[in-house]
């Protein structure tokens, strides 16, 4: 019982990060602008959480940085996208370029520094309840953090006047415009939440997850975010169980990467026989399962061509330059 | 309160399309030595370094020409993908597997000697980058998947396949347990040009031949026209008959087999075997080299070597100064956002508008140009 809930613990660690970048992507997406920066906002995130937290000693402290840092450098982006029309594909890689190289600089003291983890919640009486407990009321901040904004984002685009605004202005800016919106401005806080999200996401990875300042951690989760969205047909609660279920093979793989066979020997003959025709790949395809998934969950979900024109924000990723 | 306005101008501008470029590394410098100061440093002190040591001498210019030639490679066959509006980012990953599929000959039978060797080689290495590529295009035309994130997963993919290859199954027996395999036979290597004055090979030849082929195919021939109408308007092309699946076949295959041209050149030139990481990137910053170069085969050469030199550059701030050689992709993001800011001045005019002018009536009396209004 123990290891299970420690499992499902690992996952829902594994699965915040990619949960909270890729809903704050999907609030970005609904409003019509295709950020693919956020790989880079992540990564700058998380050396801003993670230099924050050491030069102050306040892992929380570390977390608003996090949150800021992610903000601000989204605003880099929607200057060149909403300001000056630039192509959103190409500015986005140059904010994922950008950010990877800007954070590697950043953080080249950090790298090797022993860093502080945010504390998991721990409520007498109820974190030590058997089994549920932990799950429910002992895991780390973000963790709550995460599911309340898929709520929030939830209500406040399909249950608010606003909400359906931003979503009006996606399928398209031109009525949106016509009808004496804002739409620059609607997209502007858009892209700042979505940076605000992605920061916080690489705020987990680097005061939750590991803490501590890799180059490069993020690891292609930023453009896992990505997918998600796709994936979740920019519904929030679809990205949260496509979060959860890449999020459980992140884990999955390096579980079985690090476990020891011989510890199995006791186990039910099945259980020996699948974690040992698991443990016969090599380690590299274990690694590059997320990725292959992803590859394999786009192509099963853009197969229906009509569904995901349906779903689509019909004004995705194009420029918009109002005319007076 | 001021904000930007952006006025469209009837046509492109001719002379900003020009100067864009340049604009952009003005600006880069500017940023550049903004982020010098917060690092302690004299500016100038650190623009020598970072810009002009590095190519002072004739040997140090071989070093360019080796760093050049794939970011050319690569970035030529991506402008066709973004000309046809095919955006293959994979392009590290192409490298990979052209590099892995040339070393199939020197690696697995390196008593396979002679002058046949080396073109096979290329050979290979070319239909390994189309082969990998072939998937993400695949992918796009069959089942109407995403090609940017296709095309970057299979990044990572192959980043894991090649650190499982020099690991495993082509690890050099004699290595004494180093992930690499074994060094490259003689008939197996990419001749020097020049072997008395310095390093570089003909992989710089290939990609100067590249871009000049890619620029008559890009504007003297049909196929380039093709790519140009389906790229701006997939509609009109699709009245002229072009065929969109072929199309976006026809980009993945194309930049696909430069890119496997260019990391099989890499390995079988700079590096003579496999090793777990074979290129710092280039697949990535050659994206940078395709828009600095402004999508045109003749301008990548000229971007290229820009680029070349920040990989240069980085190293030598970070030998001399002790700066993180990140500072390179530093230089690089910010160049290519520049530019992309830069090249909204072709199609725009900017103004900045008080917001007490906004007014209507005020407006209008204001507008210089009313024409503007009746030409859109």
């Amino acid at each position: 019982m123990d290891i299970t809930v420690n499992i499902l613990l690992t996952i829902a660690t594994a699965a915040t990060p990619l949960l909270i970048a890729a809903i704050g992507e999907l609030v970005v997406e609904r409003s019509g602008v295709l950020n693919l920066g956020v790989e880079g906002m992540m990564i700058m995130g998380a050396v801003g959480g993670f230099g924050v937290s050491y030069l102050t000693g306040s892992p929380w402290i570390g977390l608003l940085a996090a949150i800021a840092m992610g903000a601000v450098f989204s605003l880099l982006f929607a200057v060149m996208t909403l300001s000056l029309a630039t192509n959103q594909v190409a500015t986005g890689l140059s904010l994922t370029l950008l950010g990877l190289g800007l954070s590697g600089m950043m953080g080249t003291s950090f790298v090797g520094q022993p860093g502080e983890r945010l504390p998991n919640l721990d409520i007498p009486g109820l974190t030590s309840i058997p089994v549920i407990g932990r799950l429910l009321f002992g895991q780390d901040p973000i963790f709550y953090i995460s599911i309340a904004l898929t709520a929030a984002v939830t209500w406040f685009l399909f249950k608010t006047r606003t909400g359906l605004t931003l979503r009006s202005i996606g399928d398209s800016h031109t009525s949106a415009h016509a009808l004496g919106i804002k739409v620059i401005r609607y997209r502007y806080l858009s892209v700042i939440f979505g940076g605000a999200c992605a920061g916080l996401a690489g705020g987990h990875l680097s005061l939750v997850y590991t803490p501590q300042w890799v180059e490069n951690m993020t690891a292609g989760r930023g453009w896992i975010a990505l997918a998600l969205v796709v994936f979740a047909s920019w519904r929030p609660w679809r990205v949260l169980a496509g979060a959860y279920i890449f999020g459980a093979i992140w884990v999955g793989q390096l579980h079985v990467q690090a476990i020891n066979l011989q510890d199995f020997v006791d186990a039910p003959w099945v259980i020996y026989k699948v974690i040992a025709f698991l443990k016969s790949f090599p380690s590299q395809l274990l690694s590059s399962l997320p990725y292959l998934a992803t590859v394999v969950v786009l192509v099963l979900i853009s197969r229906n061509k009509r569904l995901t024109m349906m779903n689509t924000p019909a004004s995705l990723g194009q420029p918009f330059v109002p005319d007076r | 309160m001021m904000r930007l306005e952006l006025v469209k101008r009837p046509q492109r501008s001719a002379l900003f399309s020009a100067l864009s470029p340049f604009i952009a590394f003005a600006l880069t410098i500017i940023a550049g030595a903004i982020m010098f100061a917060l690092l302690g440093v004299n500016p100038l002190t650190a623009f020598n370094i970072y810009f002009i040591e590095p190519i002072s001498q004739v040997w140090q210019l071989h070093e360019l020409a080796i760093k050049a030639a794939p970011l050319i490679l690569i970035a030529v066959g991506l402008s066709v993908c973004y000309k046809a509006n095919v955006w293959n980012i994979g392009a590290e990953g192409q490298f990979i597997f052209g590099a892995i599929f040339g070393s199939i000959i020197p690696v697995l039978f390196p008593q396979f000697e002679g002058p046949l060797v080396l073109p096979l080689m290329l050979l290979l290495g070319m239909v390994g980058g189309a082969v990998y590529a072939a998937i993400p295009a695949f992918l796009k035309t069959r089942f109407n998947t995403n090609e940017i994130l296709t095309s970057l997963m299979l990044v990572y993919v192959a980043q894991l396949f090649l650190d499982w290859l020099v690991r495993g199954p082509w690890r050099d027996p004699q290595g004494h347990g180093f992930p690499q395999t074994i060094q490259f036979g003689d008939s197996a290597v990419l001749p020097e040009l020049l072997p008395d004055a310095g390093r570089a090979n003909w992989g710089f030849v290939f990609a100067l031949v590249a871009a000049v082929l890619i620029w008559i195919l890009m504007s003297r021939m049909l196929k380039g026209f093709e790519v140009r109408v389906l790229g701006s308007s997939p509609r009109a092309g699709r009245f002229a008959g072009f065929g969109l699946k072929r199309m976006v076949f026809f980009a993945f295959l194309l930049s696909g087999a430069l890119a496997g041209l260019a990391g099989i050149s890499e390995v079988s030139g700079a590096i003579g075997q496999l090793q777990p990481v074979i290129s710092p990137g280039y697949g990535f910053t050659a994206i940078i080299v395709a828009f600095l170069g402004r999508l045109n085969p003749l301008g990548i050469v000229a971007a290229g070597l820009v680029l070349a030199l920040t990989y240069l550059g980085g190293e030598a701030v970070q030998s001399a100064l002790g700066i993180s050689d990140k500072v390179a992709r530093v230089f690089q993001g910010m160049l290519l956002f520049f530019v992309l800011g830069c090249d909204t001045l072709i199609h725009y005019r900017i103004r900045l508008v008080g917001l007490a002018l906004t007014k209507p009536e005020g407006a209008a009396k204001l507008d210089p140009e009313p024409k503007l209004k009746e030409a859109r």
